[in-house]
């Protein structure tokens, strides 16, 4: 279980994750929504010891992330930040290989490569697994990132909008392959998301963040609702049952 | 590998062949035959093959040294000369023979290493400070930096009356390499082994420190490690024939552009070519102007900043 008690964020004055105290499920999805700013990427960050926290304390499984060491941490905890570096030219296979750096120490065995064709066909790389990563589409770059972390193998999958510059065919088949990571390989999927429709039809728990605090969670059905996300994104959003899912229209 | 084994096969028959190239006549015949001519024999033996050596070690640890530089920065266009490395590893020579000349070679090579090794620190925080609005903004940062340095060592020297080592240690040439006085950059070796040893680290690291962390790997120590061995490298170069502008830039480049940044891969390219680079610069050094020479760091500097140029300008195509 991942524990985050005050957890804290100020750039000099200004305070961008205010006083967030959050017990994440352990299993299934959980999303993270809310408008541009709202502290979402901030709070993801320090739960997954990329960003320094101000004050506030984070457990994974116990597990303090400030003290314990990295690559411990990094076998139980993978994260997908929402920009990815694009310093390094790396071919799509070499970059998911990175991904098994935590197990393998840079000398991947038969098993860590098997790891990673898998991650690779699962994103639908197969034919681009050669490709310099400044050879790709934004889409097809993200979905390489995804891969990678994916191939971390970690019981915990944090990941910043991972749908960011995914087409509707590859946002569907990664929610679903999320999906399937929760349901057949028992592992915790935290993802923020901006499409509150994916939220809604493939998460457990949603998790709504305001002015750096969470301001509402809860089960999809108690958070689609018109007055919730109004409080959210200041918009009138209307909220329609569809084959048992709550979808929201918010296009005029 | 197979490439590889072809590039490697052509460094060596140059090598070779360099190994004839000077102002006492050599030919194989005279060395290889039942009774050798003493006299080449010494030539071969002295000044010769130390001084291939000497080309082949300093070409092999600064492309290697430029490529980890690269990675550092996070930017194509540092490299120990436009970092305030090679700068800084003068000045601690220069304090070292003004301040304390009976030290032996090593101590004061160890004085120019820990000078390098915090004008290289220096110029990391520095760009830790300020926006880069540019790729370009990177280089020239380093090189004014290095340009104050160096102004600082220039001023001190002339006092001193020591500009004429300064210039020896700024100046890449190997005409002054004889056996005795080459030696340290066997160390240079060992350093090359270790950066191909940590070779992954340096990739992860060069992914930011965000991805570092998310695979378990302290980035600061990786930065650490890069450092002392950029310091090292260049001060003993420094210390031993003198700086050779611009190999660091185009070799790991050129590397990159065929092969990608996976240095695990990529070193020993890099370390071949920069080799290359330096055995040519050398050799021509020797016979554009035979029986004079030019040091190879003027070559260097021509051959190096054209290339660069060129590197230049086709990046700027790719990205525009
Ligand atoms: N380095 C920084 N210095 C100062 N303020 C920052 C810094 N990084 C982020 N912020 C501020 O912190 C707030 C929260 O940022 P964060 O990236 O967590 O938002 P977010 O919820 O992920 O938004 P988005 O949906 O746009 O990704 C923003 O107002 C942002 O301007
Ligand atoms: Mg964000």
């Amino acid at each position: 279980m991942i524990e985050a008690k005050n957890v804290t964020k100020r750039y000099g004055q200004t305070v961008v994750v205010d006083d967030v105290t959050l017990q994440l499920p352990v299993g299934g999805i959980t999303s993270i929504i809310g408008p541009n700013g709202a502290g979402k990427s901030t709070l993801l960050s320090m739960m997954s010891r990329v960003l320094p926290m101000s004050s506030g304390t984070v457990r994974v499984d116990g597990l303090d992330v400030t003290t314990t060491p990295g690559d411990v941490l990094a076998r139980r905890l993978a994260i997908l930040r929402q920009d990815n570096p694009l310093t390094a030219r790396l071919t799509v296979r070499e970059l998911v290989t990175f991904g098994r750096y935590p197990h393998s120490k840079g000398r991947p065995t038969v098993k860590d490569r098997e790891h990673v064709e898998q991650a690779i066909r699962h994103m639908g790389l197969d034919a681009l697994a050669e490709r310099f990563l400044d050879e790709l589409s934004g889409g097809q770059r993200q979905r390489a990132f995804v891969a990678m972390v994916l191939c971390q193998d970690t019981d915990y999958v944090l990941l910043d909008e991972p749908l960011n510059g995914l087409d509707l065919k590859h946002a569907v088949s990664m929610m679903k392959h999320l999906r399937h990571a929760a349901d057949a390989l028992q592992k915790s999927v935290v993802v923020v998301l901006h499409d509150i429709n994916f939220a809604s039809c493939y998460s457990n728990h949603l998790i709504a963040m305001r002015d750096g605090k969470v301001a509402f969670q809860g089960r999809p059905a108690d958070i689609m609702r018109p007055e919730v996300l109004r409080a959210v994104y200041e918009l009138d959003i209307s909220i329609q049952r569809i084959d048992g899912d709550f979808i929201a229209t918010h296009y005029r | 590998m197979k490439r590889f084994t072809l590039a490697l096969l052509v460094l060596v028959v140059v090598a070779g062949a360099s190994l004839l190239v000077g102002v006492g006549h050599l030919s194989w015949s005279a060395l290889v035959s039942p009774t050798p001519d003493e006299r080449a024999v010494q030539v071969l033996v002295v000044s010769r093959i130390p001084r291939l050596l000497a080309v082949l070690l300093v070409g092999t640890s600064l492309g290697v040294a430029g490529l980890i530089m690269q990675m550092l920065a996070r930017n194509r266009f540092v490299e120990p000369a436009t970092a305030g490395t090679a700068e800084s590893a003068s000045l601690g020579m220069l304090a070292a023979t003004a301040l304390a000349p009976q030290l032996p070679v090593l101590a004061k090579m160890g004085i120019a290493a820990l000078f390098a090794l915090a004008g290289t620190a220096l110029f990391l925080l520095i760009l830790q400070r300020i926006p880069l609005r540019s790729v370009l903004v990177v280089p020239l940062v380093g090189i004014v930096l290095g340009g104050i340095i160096d102004s600082v060592t220039t001023f001190f020297a002339h006092r001193m009356e020591l500009l004429q080592s300064v210039n020896a240690w700024t100046t890449g040439d190997f005409s002054t390499v004889l056996r005795g006085r080459y030696e340290l950059l066997w160390v240079t070796l060992g350093l090359t082994c270790l950066a191909y040893v940590a070779a992954d680290r340096f990739t992860v690291a060069g992914m930011g420190e965000s991805f570092t962390t998310n695979l378990g790997l302290r980035y600061r120590r990786i930065v650490v490690l890069g450092l002392v061995i950029v310091s090292m490298v260049t001060a003993m170069v420094v210390v031993t024939v003198g700086m050779i502008p611009f190999l660091g830039l185009i070799v790991p480049n050129v590397v990159s552009l065929v092969m990608g940044d996976n240095a695990r891969r990529s070193i020993p390219w890099v370390a071949l070519g920069g080799a290359g680079f330096v055995l040519v610069c050398d050799l021509l050094g020797r016979v554009v102007r035979f029986p004079y020479e030019i040091p190879g760091a003027t070559l260097a500097g021509i051959l190096g900043s054209l290339l660069f140029l060129h590197l230049l300008l086709r990046r700027n195509a790719r990205v525009g």
